[in-house]
């Protein structure tokens, strides 16, 4: 299982497990999602159009999720963009379609786009993985703090100088990296379980950002891992092992996140009569005291 | 309650003059003109849509005023001001955000700034210190989704502060809260301006809550305001002139109501005494 072709598929897999975890760790913030949905739909056609004319599929599928991104993010420039995303989905399917229908003798090819190749992955391919990586989690560490403090509380943010559409700019071109370099090993439809699934479980778990977003990384690695592994096993497509994993990592976090509700409740009551009421002087002598 | 001249003795933190504001073709705000001061607690008072939150967004810079100047001690206002301290109107947050209120707190401190801050003890007591300030030791690792309105606006109270700004501005801080949370939370800001020196501007629809600690108030109906103390302000002949007809002020005990809707049922009781008083300069 660790043999020859074997190691490109574990250091690829890996590589695009951590990038997509702490995306998307952004995307769930943000509520994103369905931008993470759409922009690796977008690189499908993209790649699927570039094998039709002959291109590097990689060319087409990273400047088709670029300008998507970009397409959004200015068409959405008003607060939420959900009714342009949407578009663009749709948009991007049915060119998928169209060029899809064109080309019937790259089906297999095709294939491998929407539910991921990893288990044939080139050395060129994990070169490029890598340089996108890299690109992607030094923007994250920089644009860390100011994108947090927009996501959360947009107006704050812009009082602080935060431009959030600026940010929201920078942010969807970030996920079209992200969707360059996974598409080709996860594939479009399950990049998706990555960049939403693992985030979505990890905030069930913690409530420290830092600490959500390590956790978010370290999920998708396990869905990822697994998945290979399972796949090497039983020889059904890595992309089923990986939707699975994405859905039950997410229902284990939200029981989880309920038990501890329950429990936390518990200990809430218990805490009550410690906290005094508050008493507050001001200036004016005005002694208020809450009853 | 205090004589004009107290507050003179007092440092201007920010002036506004003549400012008005077009958008989108209409006059939203027409020559507003107040000035805050250190140590002070002014109240933004009017209804929905008046412009309350449209003039925090001019002194904030985030509209440009079409005539008139914001003058932030003496200066124009610098481009991105860590000095000012903002408190928006009703954040809606996603209850699930991994965010703990110290964490809220902490995003304060440079949250505009590139970078993973790097966790410090001197970072940790900084903010451990406005926690206590503002009384929310006991909910400081509570995900701030499940906060109560009030422990929530203590939170934000205290990311605004943490950066020691001169002005703190705070949208509508009293919505959404019961009388005790409300009062604690009048009870702390006026604290905090006297305590710290800080020129404090809150923003309501309601003035009463903040009757017993306001030192000035600016009045705004459709975009024009009055400012001054509120015996200066809240009077027939003032604001009946800010709102272009006549308005009722009515004080019961220690509250003031101000009877302004044109069409509201009970004004017309009141309209018929109206009659019978002796007819007022407006101005
Ligand atoms: N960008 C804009 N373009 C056009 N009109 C605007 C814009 N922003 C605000 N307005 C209008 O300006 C007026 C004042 O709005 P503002 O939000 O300042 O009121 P407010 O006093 O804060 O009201 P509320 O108590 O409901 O928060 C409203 O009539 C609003 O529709
Ligand atoms: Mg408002």
């Amino acid at each position: 299982m660790f043999a020859g072709f074997m190691v490109h598929a574990w250091v690829v897999a890996t590589m695009v497990a951590v990038v997509a975890g702490v995306v998307g760790f952004f995307t769930v913030l943000r509520g994103s999602a369905f931008v993470a949905h759409a922009v690796p739909q977008a690189g499908f056609a993209g790649a699927a159009g570039a094998s039709l004319i002959g291109i590097s599929t990689f060319a087409g599928l990273g400047t088709f999720a670029v300008v998507s991104a970009l397409a959004i993010g200015m068409l959405g420039k008003r607060g939420r963009h959900d009714a342009v995303t949407a578009l663009a989905l749709v948009f991007m399917l049915g060119l998928g379609a169209l060029f899809l229908s064109w080309s019937e003798e790259y089906a297999s090819a095709i294939y491998a786009l929407l539910f991921g190749e990893v288990l044939g992955v080139s050395t060129n391919q994990v070169l490029a993985t890598a340089v996108l990586g890299v690109v992607c989690i030094s923007a994250v560490v920089i644009l860390y703090r100011p994108l947090l403090l927009s996501s959360v509380m947009p107006e704050a943010a812009e009082a602080r100088g935060v431009r959030s559409h600026r940010m929201e700019m920078y942010f969807l071109v970030v996920v079209a990296l992200v969707t360059t370099m996974s598409v080709p090993v996860v594939g479009a439809l399950l990049m998706f379980s990555l960049m939403v699934g693992a985030p979505g479980a990890a905030r069930s778990f913690t409530d420290k950002p830092l600490g959500a977003l390590g956790l978010s990384v370290g999920i998708s690695v396990a869905i990822v891992w697994i998945a290979i592994a399972a796949s090497y096993e039983t020889d059904w497509p890595v992309g089923f092992f990986v939707g699975v994993l994405g859905a039950v990592f997410f229902v284990t976090g939200r029981g989880w996140a309920a038990w501890r509700r329950s429990g936390a409740g518990r200990v809430e009551r218990a805490r009550q009569p410690a906290t005094g009421p508050m008493r507050f002087t001001t200036a004016t002598g005005m002694n208020t005291e809450p009853t | 309650m205090t004589s004009p001249d107290r507050f003179d003795a007092r440092p201007e933190v920010l002036r506004l003059e003549g400012v008005s504001l077009w958008l989108s073709g209409r006059e939203i705000l027409h020559d507003v003109g107040f000035s805050l001061r250190a140590g002070e607690l002014t109240g933004l008072i009017g209804s929905n849509g008046a412009g309350k939150t449209t003039i925090f967004r001019v002194i904030l810079g985030l509209e440009t005023p079409s005539s008139g100047r914001v003058l932030f001690a003496g200066h124009p206002r610098p481009h991105r001001n860590r000095l000012i301290g903002y408190v928006p109107q009703s954040i809606g947050l996603d209850p699930d955000v991994p965010l703990r209120a110290r964490d809220l707190v902490a995003l304060g401190i440079d949250g505009d700034r590139f970078g993973i801050p790097l966790p410090s003890r001197g970072r940790r007591r900084l903010v451990d210190d406005m926690l206590e300030a503002v009384d929310a030791q006991a909910f400081a690792d509570t995900r701030v989704g499940k906060l109560s309105g009030g422990e929530l606006q203590r939170s934000l109270i205290a990311h605004a502060l943490i950066s020691q700004p001169r002005l703190l501005l705070l949208d509508e801080p009293l919505a959404s809260l019961d009388i005790r949370s409300e009062q604690e939370v009048v009870g702390l800001l006026a604290r905090i301006a006297r305590e710290q020196q800080i020129a404090v501007l809150i923003s309501a629809h309601e003035m009463n809550p903040l009757l017993p600690v306001m030192d000035r108030v600016v009045y705004v109906a459709s975009g024009r305001a009055a400012s001054g103390s509120t015996e200066e302000v809240v009077r027939e002949d003032v604001l009946s002139a800010l709102y272009g007809h006549h308005v009722d002020v009515l004080h019961l005990q220690d509250r003031i109501l101000v009877v302004a809707g044109k069409d509201e049922g009970h004004h017309l009781e009141l309209e018929r005494e109206q009659h019978a008083l002796p007819p007022r300069g407006l101005g």
